[in-house]
């Protein structure tokens, strides 16, 4: 049997993400919100069954507080466990996440904070 | 209304993640390049293809096989396949009489350094909620239809204990290799929605 050219498991229907054309995460606050819970855990912040069992708890609030036809959103659910865990850690209060939010929201347009925008500068 | 609510409602996911993320990196509690590194992870290497490597390995090496079904974590972990939500991981094998099938009815737990991040279905509340009352309804919907005589187990992830199913090896593949094996192993075929099907001639 001859070599394939690519490993065929790389090209099979389990291929890695991306590459199958499969979105991990439908938009980037997503992915941040995604990475900012694992990285606070992976610094020991808090255990995952910690943040789990918040995630659970969020979950089952938008189940109850919502009618079945509106538009499920997981990672919703997902940054407000998330807040819900910091706020009760003495972490960060809400109340400072919502005035840094208006901080950001105000800074005046085209001015990104982080400096870590890629600009496209053309030919 | 002239004056602007400062409610969580006002600001969209974005802007809320943006503002925690600002506040975290500037207190030094997150690292910009770790958590960079964890997306891109997650988005780019981590996915079902090591799931489906396992399971090929279990279809052709006896004794790996009976090591994974032992314990599926250190398995996992021969191969190189370890991590987050990884760390107690069981191995349910499907046979003729008994097919098993994974949800986590509170969440999403589920065995990222096999499969990856889960699937928007397996999020949504109404597989949580179905496939443990009517599973194989649930399972029909999706395209498995089971005989009478195969009794379906339901399993329910939590924050410890991650499931990965071991789909039957499909008939007719004697001559393959591990890696066009592991090519045939699906996603899906690994959560117990779907079987592993036979490669097309």
């Amino acid at each position: 049997m001859t070599a394939p050219a690519a490993p065929p498991a790389l090209q099979g229907a389990s291929a890695p993400p991306r590459s199958n054309g499969e979105l991990v995460f439908a938009e980037p606050w997503e992915g941040r919100a995604f990475g900012l819970a694992l990285a606070l855990h992976e610094a020991g912040a808090f255990t995952w069954k910690e943040f789990s069992t918040e995630l659970a708890g969020s979950i089952a609030r938008w189940e109850r507080a919502h009618p079945a036809d509106e538009e499920y959103s997981y990672y919703r659910c997902w940054l407000e466990a998330l807040e819900s865990l910091l706020e009760d850690r003495g972490i960060v209060d809400r109340a400072v996440t919502l005035d840094r939010a208006v901080h950001l929201r105000e800074r005046p347009a085209g001015h990104d904070h982080r400096h870590d925008h890629h600009h496209d500068h053309g030919g | 209304m002239a004056i602007q609510t400062r409610t969580e409602e006002s600001f969209t996911p974005a802007m809320r993640t943006e503002a925690l993320e600002d506040i975290l990196t500037e207190r030094g509690l997150v690292d910009p390049k770790v958590l960079a590194g964890l997306i891109k992870n997650f988005e780019e290497n981590v996915g079902p293809m090591n799931g489906a490597r396992v399971v090929a390995r279990a279809w052709v090496d006896p004794e790996f096989r009976a090591r994974l079904l032992a314990d599926a974590t250190a398995a996992s972990a021969e191969l190189g396949y370890k991590g987050a939500q990884g760390e107690c991981i069981v191995a349910l094998e499907n046979t003729d009489r008994v097919h098993h099938v994974v949800v986590c009815t509170l969440c999403s737990c589920y065995p990222w350094p096999l499969l990856g991040l889960p699937p928007g279905w397996y999020k949504d509340p109404a597989y949580r909620a179905r496939v443990v009352r009517e599973p194989r309804t649930v399972l029909a919907e999706f395209g498995l239809t089971l005989g009478a005589g195969v009794e379906v187990r339901v399993w329910d992830s939590t924050a410890e204990v991650r499931y990965l199913v071991l789909p039957q090896r499909p008939a007719g593949t004697e001559g393959l290799t591990e890696e066009e094996l592991a090519a045939l192993v699906t996603r899906d075929a690994m959560v117990g929605i779907a079987s592993v099907a036979a490669p097309r001639r």
